[in-house]
Order: structure tokens, then C-alpha cells, then sequence
């Protein structure tokens, strides 16, 4: 099945990078120490392209890093300031499209979506908040589903599935109403091990664990000392 | 309660395949009249699946409904033309016979109320779907004698007394559907002889057949103009199990309805065109993507898919040449404009939420079934077949240099003569008004909502790849309209048809109506034009498929070409105004305590 990989150059921003065929752009990218914002990527998923934030410009076309395989010869735009700002304005979108209260948010510290926007630094989104009304739904006894914080992104859907292969979260509806929803009785039946995956794969905060919140203390998180990302730039210095 | 033996023999009647999970919602829709969350774990149980995978396929598609939607079931057009022709008092009159608003269902089930969006009857509007039969030319007096024929408990088709011209009248059709044929070119809609095509194809070997398509420089008619020759050269390269030929019959952009002729008058050569392409991409099975409002059609294309196989043009050793074999299956949508872009037209036909996938790879590698797929749009594979049949010499000496032969154009709105006309490529739009008796129109709309608006100085632009694209919508605009509730009603159409996967189209949309909301209630300033031109340049780069990436074009477009229209409408003279009035807010609140409300100048409050 898979193509013998053969080593490719490319640019981003006009640096070489070095990558091999079949790599995406955002896979390469990474590997030459280059940081490519993302938020419904999860490496071990296929990946969806469903934020969007990942967007870089090839020959003037827009194509999300995440899908689009690398090719010799690219020319990559990733840090310009029109491509971040439209990038910025997607986190904004997300932010007024829920009900994002950080300060009271079991996530606050290790959620993407909050550490996006502080890389972005963003003041306040640029769109008018929508305020939608969105309940928080118990799925069986282990995990709950915060609606107002989910960005569907898709991680819980594509990741979490039972022994036999059954999809545990699913997509319901379209448009602005479009809603992440779980099977009730496989959700009931998911070990702790994958509740706790669940969690962990959600970028914000709408999978949460039930009976178990601050394990880990604000000031000791994930992007509390240093921003999204930099563990990718750090790599290659 | 849906009683379980009838559900086992619905799900059992499409052999529990999980690929035809549309196949059975439809059914388990008209059968039980909704899709309850009992039907849906059945469902779940026999194809062995988790029931929220069954949900966000059901709750996916408008046809589906979790609520009862009514022994009648009626679907009524909300797009523009539907608005200028009298939706309004059509909407009123069904509100006032039946008893409940749209949305709604009467307590006794008997009548449920639904918006919809194109129907693609733009040329008889107001039009309306009651439970898959076509509804033409509604008046409030015609709205009354339904709703008193529907409590009399008249079967829907029996209330169709007078049937439309041609293949409307057949017995499998009987719909009082008409054609509105109002100009026949020599490609698509002048008459053809079965066989005439395939019989000159198989003479030749399926490599010089994607030659001569190629010579005749035939562009994709279902829009973005893909050369089609490439798209089957592409196909018939790739290695795969199979090969599939995929027609897509999903027409849902607002004001287009001339595939609904097409297949309407011309199945018998789109069937034909199929079977060229699967004969030059070397595919034995074709699928026919019917949207689910052309429902009524299906009979009838069925009966013409017969009559093929007797003709030796579809089935085994077709037109006499050993080895060829070609068939195709024909599958139902449920109501969702984006099934029209290709990949999300793959996804639904193998019965999963119509959305689009992540391009690479491309149908032409990984299409239906993940298969190579060369998907085509109606008017292709017909041109195509034609071409074929009469050279690409022949083809090229129509139509434009860059843009060979004819457009079918579904000219609807503010004109004399809406319908279907078959013109050369490089017409300009004053000639197509002139045809369809609409010259004095304040603006066109070329291409449907996600086109262009054009402004009378622009009339003498082409239609062509090269200057006016389209996919055949032609809306026409009259003097008196309010342009601002034109953008308003296309702008709603896309906020309700974004298939909701990627943030930008998603939460973009919503967005941008909203403030286009406020420059309609007088509350915009130059700023919010600013900021329209700014988020909609965003969407459209940002968004992942053809719907986000043209969503924002009837704001845009009309902002370049109407731009006196915005600035007239907003306040010049400051920089912002809140979207919120306050004063106007707690009015009734204050009106009912007897408070008196104390106006708060903010200029005075900073001297």
C-alpha cells in the first residue's frame, strides 16, 4: 500500500526545509522546528480540517497544513500577518460562538483553544458574542459534556470508539446548530481509561470527568508557563 | 411507537447495509412520518452501529424529522424568487387553513408546516413540496382548496388535476410540473436518437474518446468548469478494484432548475452520456445522485433505464462491443444543498452525513466506495454524449473560443419568460434579458447566491468561463426590489445549509448576517462595511469546501457593485453605533411600571 517515502525539499516563509513525501505540511513543518497553529489535529487521528486554523498559503491558494501533503518545491506562507490575522480571527469566532468562561473552567491552563489565543494575543474578539444557549449533558457515570465550550472539532468523534468499533461520539444536525452527542449506553459502558482519554484528547473544556476536577493545579499546567507551541520551536532551536 | 415488524421489513428491504442508511430513513420517514429515537436505535441494533451514528445521519437532512412532520407533510420554497412571486400570502394562507404556524405540526398530525430552501421550481413559484408531490404557481385560493382537500383526506397525488407539458403528463410522472423549455440549442434539449452516441464511442477505443472530449474543450457545466476530458483521463489512470461514473442530479443552488428539465425531457441521453464516460474511464457502474426534492422523477428515470437495457445501450456487450457492460443505480437525497459538492454527494450516497472530505486525494482517485469516481454534472455527460455523436469540430464551432458550445441557463425572477434556455457561450446578459423580457432589471444574479450580483452597467459582460461563469441560475432583480432583502435571503440560505464541519463557514456565516442585519435596521456605519468586506474575505479563505469559500459572495459582490446601495443605508457621520438600543429595549418594560425613560446624550456627557 504505502509509497516508498523519498526525501523532498520545500520553503516556509523562504527558509529550506527538509521533509519526505507523503508528510504533510504540517508534519514536515514540525519536524524543521516550525510551528504551525492547529487545534482539531491530533496525531495518531486523520486528520479532519475542521478549524481551519492550520491554514497556510501555497502559490495563492489557502489549503489547511494538515491534510495537504507536502510537495518538492513548495513555497509555504505561514507566518505573514494576513495569514494570522485570519487565523486569529477563527480563534475569535470560536470564542463568541460558545460560552467560553476561562476563569471557572476545569480545562483554564491546559485547554488549546485558551493558550491559542493568548499566542494570538487576543484582547477581545473582534465579533459580537452570540450568547447560545447550551446545556451540560451527562454521559453515563463517568464523563459529562459541557456544550457551551465545545468547538467540534471532531477529536472525540474520530478517536473514541468501543472494542467492537462503534463510534461512542457522533455529530448531530448541521449549520450553527450542529452538536457533538454521545451513545448513551456504549458512553455508560466506556472503561475509566478511556473516559479519561476522552478528556484528555478534547482540546477545550466540554469532556470533563465526573467526580474528579483540579487534579493538577492552576500555575502547574500545560500552558501556564510557556505558550502553545513552543515546544515545537524549542526542538530546532 | 413504530411497530418493530414494519421497521424490520423497511431495514430488511435494503438488506440492513449500512451504505444505504438514507435509503432507509427515507423510508422509515414516509412511513412512520418522522424518525423517532425508537426507529433509531432499531435502526442501530439490526446494522450493528451506535445509535448516535444513526442520529447524525437522520439529523442531517431537512426531510428527516424527530417529530412527527405531518400526514401532509408540506415543504414550502423560502428562497427569493419564491418571496417575489408571493410567498408571503401563500405562507399566510396555509398558516390560516391548517391552523398552525411553519414549523409546526397541527395537534392531530394531520398538517405540518415547513420552510424549505430551492425546490428548483423558480419558474413557477410559489412552489411546494406536499409529501414529495410538486405543488406549482400556489395562490392563497389554491392554498384552500388543498388544506380542504388534505381534511377531506384526498391522497396527494389525487390533487393534482391538470398536469404539465411533455414528460410531466407520463403516467409515472403526472406532475403539473412544466418545462418552460423556452429555447432549445443544439446540444442539450434538440432531439436525439438513442444510441446514436454510444454506438460512434465503442467504434472507437476509450483513450480517443477522452481525446475528443478534450479536443472539444469541454468545461465541467455544473459550475467551476473542470475540464472534463482531463477529469476522465485522471479517472482512467488511477488504479483501483473498480471504476465508478458518478452523475450528480443534487442541483441546489437557488435558482437553478434546468437539470430538472434535463432529466425531466433528456434522460435517455444523460443515461447514454454515463455510459461513454464509464466506457472511457473503464467503469462497469454508474450512480445517478437524485436530490430529494426531483423524488417524483424516479419512476420515470427508472422506466427510461429499462427501456435503455432493451435498446442494448445499458446492461451487457453495450452497442454490440464485447467486454462493455454498464449499469446504473439511481440514490435519493434528503434535502441538503452542499450533497452538490462532489465529495459530500460521495459521503450521502454511501449513506453518511453529506459532508465534504479533505481534498487531496480527489474523487478522480479516491471517490465512491474510495474507488477512482469521475463525478459529472447532468449537462456534462449530455454534452458529452452529443459531442460524441457529432464531433468536437462540430461542438467547437458553438460558443466562445475558451468556452465551446452551449449553457443550459434556468432564467427565473423579475422577467416574462422564466424557464429554460439552451444559448451559445459569449451571450451577453442584456441578450438573455432581452430573450426572457426582463431589461429593466435593476441587478442579476449569475450563478446563484454563491455568483455574482451584477449591476445594469454590467449587462454587457459574457456569460462564459472567461468573463460571467455560472452553472446556469440566472436571477433576475426588477427596479423596485430591495436588493438588501435579496443579499438577506441568500445570506440565510447559506447560515442554513453550512454542513457545519469547519469553523469559518460554520461560525463565519452567522456572523456576517448578523451584520448585515444591522446595516438593514439603519443601525451600520462606514465601519460595518469595513468589516463585511474584511470577514468575508476571511471565510472565503479560510473555508474549507466551494460553500464557505463563496458563502460571503452576495455581500461582497453586491458591496463592489452596489456600493452607494451600503453607504446610503449607514451612518457616515460616526464611527460606531452599538447594534443594541437600549431605550428601545426596556420600553415595554418601563411602559408597564410607569417609569419614564431619560435619553443619555453621550456627547453632552463628555463636554
Amino acid at each position: 500500500m504505502s509509497k516508498p517515502k523519498t526525501p523532498l525539499s520545500f520553503t516556509i516563509d523562504g527558509r529550506e526545509c527538509k521533509a519526505v513525501s507523503a508528510q504533510t505540511i504540517l508534519q514536515a513543518a514540525k519536524d524543521n522546528g516550525v510551528y504551525i497553529p492547529a487545534l482539531c489535529r491530533w496525531e495518531a487521528f486523520k486528520p479532519s480540517g475542521a478549524c481551519r486554523v492550520c491554514t497556510v498559503r501555497v502559490g495563492g491558494r489557502y489549503m489547511s497544513a494538515c491534510t495537504q501533503p507536502v510537495a518538492e518545491g513548495m513555497a509555504v506562507e505561514n507566518d505573514v500577518p494576513d495569514i494570522q490575522d485570519m487565523r486569529k480571527a477563527l480563534i475569535e469566532m470560536l470564542f463568541v460562538e460558545g460560552n467560553h468562561m476561562c476563569p471557572t473552567c476545569e480545562k483554564s491552563g491546559n485547554c488549546e483553544l485558551q493558550a491559542l489565543a493568548y499566542r494570538f494575543q487576543m484582547l477581545v474578539p473582534r465579533f459580537p458574542f452570540q450568547f447560545p444557549l447550551r446545556k451540560v449533558e451527562p454521559a453515563g457515570t463517568k464523563i459529562l459534556l459541557e456544550h457551551n465550550r465545545c468547538i467540534k472539532c471532531l477529536r472525540c468523534v474520530r478517536g473514541v470508539r468501543t472494542k467492537d468499533n462503534k463510534a461512542v461520539f457522533g455529530a448531530l444536525k448541521r449549520s450553527k446548530d450542529k452538536k457533538i452527542a454521545v451513545d448513551q449506553t456504549l458512553a455508560a459502558a466506556l472503561p475509566e481509561a478511556q473516559a479519561q482519554k476522552a478528556m484528555d484528547r478534547c482540546p477545550v473544556g466540554s469532556i470533563l470527568r465526573k467526580e474528579v476536577g483540579f487534579v493538577v493545579p492552576i500555575g502547574k499546567r500545560k500552558y501556564d508557563k510557556t505558550p502553545i507551541g513552543s515546544d515545537v520551536e524549542k526542538a530546532k532551536g | 411507537m413504530p411497530s418493530k415488524g414494519l421497521l424490520a421489513a423497511i431495514i430488511g428491504r435494503h438488506r440492513s447495509d449500512r451504505t444505504r442508511l438514507i435509503d432507509i430513513l427515507r423510508d422509515v420517514q414516509a412511513e412512520f412520518g418522522r424518525v423517532s429515537s425508537e426507529a433509531i436505535a432499531e435502526i442501530a441494533a439490526r446494522l450493528d452501529i451506535s445509535t448516535v451514528e444513526v442520529e447524525g445521519v437522520a439529523t442531517f437532512y431537512h426531510f428527516f424529522t424527530s417529530r412527527p412532520a405531518g400526514t401532509y407533510a408540506v415543504y414550502l420554497n423560502n428562497n427569493i424568487v419564491a418571496v417575489m412571486k408571493g410567498r408571503a400570502s401563500v405562507a399566510a394562507a396555509f398558516e390560516k387553513a391548517a391552523g398552525c404556524k411553519f414549523g409546526e405540526t397541527t395537534p392531530d398530525g394531520l398538517i405540518g408546516l415547513h420552510p424549505t430552501s430551492c425546490i428548483g421550481m423558480n419558474d413557477q413559484e410559489p412552489a411546494a413540496l406536499i409529501n414529495g408531490v410538486v405543488f406549482t404557481q400556489l395562490t392563497p385560493a389554491k392554498v384552500k382548496v388543498i388544506v380542504e382537500a388534505m381534511r377531506a383526506g384526498t391522497e396527494v397525488q389525487a390533487m393534482v388535476a391538470v398536469t404539465g407539458d411533455g414528460a410531466n403528463a407520463s403516467k409515472l410522472v403526472r406532475s403539473m410540473v412544466k418545462n418552460n423549455i423556452r429555447k432549445e440549442g443544439a446540444v442539450v434539449l434538440s432531439p436525439f436518437r438513442s444510441g446514436a452516441a454510444i454506438k460512434r464511442a465503442v467504434r472507437i477505443k476509450p483513450d480517443e474518446v477522452i481525446a475528443e472530449v478534450k479536443k472539444a474543450n469541454l468545461l465541467g457545466r455544473g459550475g467551476a468548469g473542470f475540464p472534463t476530458g482531463l477529469k476522465w483521463e485522471f479517472c482512467r489512470r488511477e488504479q483501483g478494484q473498480t471504476r465508478y461514473v458518478v452523475c450528480n442530479a443534487d442541483e441546489g443552488e437557488p435558482g437553478t432548475f434546468k437539470d430538472r428539465v434535463i432529466l425531466t425531457e433528456r434522460p435517455h441521453l444523460l443515461f447514454e452520456g454515463m455510459a461513454i464516460a464509464g466506457y472511457a474511464v473503464g467503469a462497469k457502474e454508474g450512480l445517478l445522485y437524485l436530490r430529494g426534492e426531483y423524488a417524483y422523477l424516479k419512476p420515470y428515470l427508472e422506466k427510461v433505464r429499462e427501456d435503455l437495457r432493451k435498446k442494448n445501450i445499458l446492461g451487457k456487450k453495450i452497442a454490440g462491443k464485447s467486454g462493455f457492460s454498464f449499469d446504473i443505480t439511481i440514490k435519493l437525497g434528503a434535502g441538503a444543498y452542499i450533497c452538490g459538492e462532489e465529495s459530500a454527494l460521495l459521503q450521502s450516497a454511501q449513506g453518511e452525513r453529506g459532508e465534504p472530505r479533505d481534498r487531496p486525494p480527489f474523487p478522480v482517485q479516491s471517490g465512491y466506495f474510495f474507488q477512482p469516481t469521475t463525478v459529472n454534472n447532468v449537462e456534462t455527460l449530455c454534452t458529452a454524449a452529443r459531442i460524441l455523436e457529432k464531433g468536437a469540430d462540430w461542438f467547437k464551432s458553438m460558443g466562445t473560443p475558451r468556452s465551446a458550445g452551449t449553457k443550459v441557463l434556468s432564467i427565473s425572477g423579475d422577467c416574462k419568460k422564466p424557464g429554460v434556455y439552451e444559448i451559445e457561450f459569449g451571450h451577453t446578459v442584456r441578450k438573455i434579458l432581452e430573450m426572457a423580457g426582463g431589461l429593466d432589471a435593476q441587478a442579476v444574479q449569475v450563478g446563484g447566491p454563491s455568483g455574482t450580483c451584477i449591476s445594469r452597467g454590467q449587462f454587457d459582460r459574457a456569460i462564459s468561463f472567461e468573463d460571467l461563469a455560472t452553472g446556469g441560475s440566472i436571477i433576475v432583480i426588477g427596479p423596485t426590489r430591495n436588493l438588501f432583502e435579496v443579499v438577506h435571503n441568500f445570506m440565510e440560505f447559506f447560515v442554513e445549509e453550512s454542513c457545519g464541519w469547519c469553523v469559518p463557514c460554520r461560525a463565519g456565516n452567522p456572523l456576517l448576517k448578523r451584520k448585515l442585519e444591522k446595516i438593514m435596521d439603519g443601525k451600520g456605519t462606514t465601519g460595518d462595511i469595513i468589516e463585511l468586506e474584511a470577514w468575508g474575505k476571511t471565510i472565503k479563505a479560510m473555508s474549507r469546501c466551494g460553500l464557505g469559500q463563496t458563502s460571503p459572495n452576495p455581500i461582497l459582490t453586491t458591496i463592489q457593485n452596489f456600493r452607494e446601495m451600503y453607504e446610503s443605508k449607514v451612518h457616515r457621520e460616526t464611527d460606531f453605533l452599538p447594534e443594541f438600543d437600549l431605550t428601545a429595549s426596556v420600553q415595554a418594560a418601563a411602559a408597564v411600571t410607569g417609569q419614564t425613560l431619560v435619553t443619555h446624550k453621550p456627547e453632552t456627557a463628555h463636554e
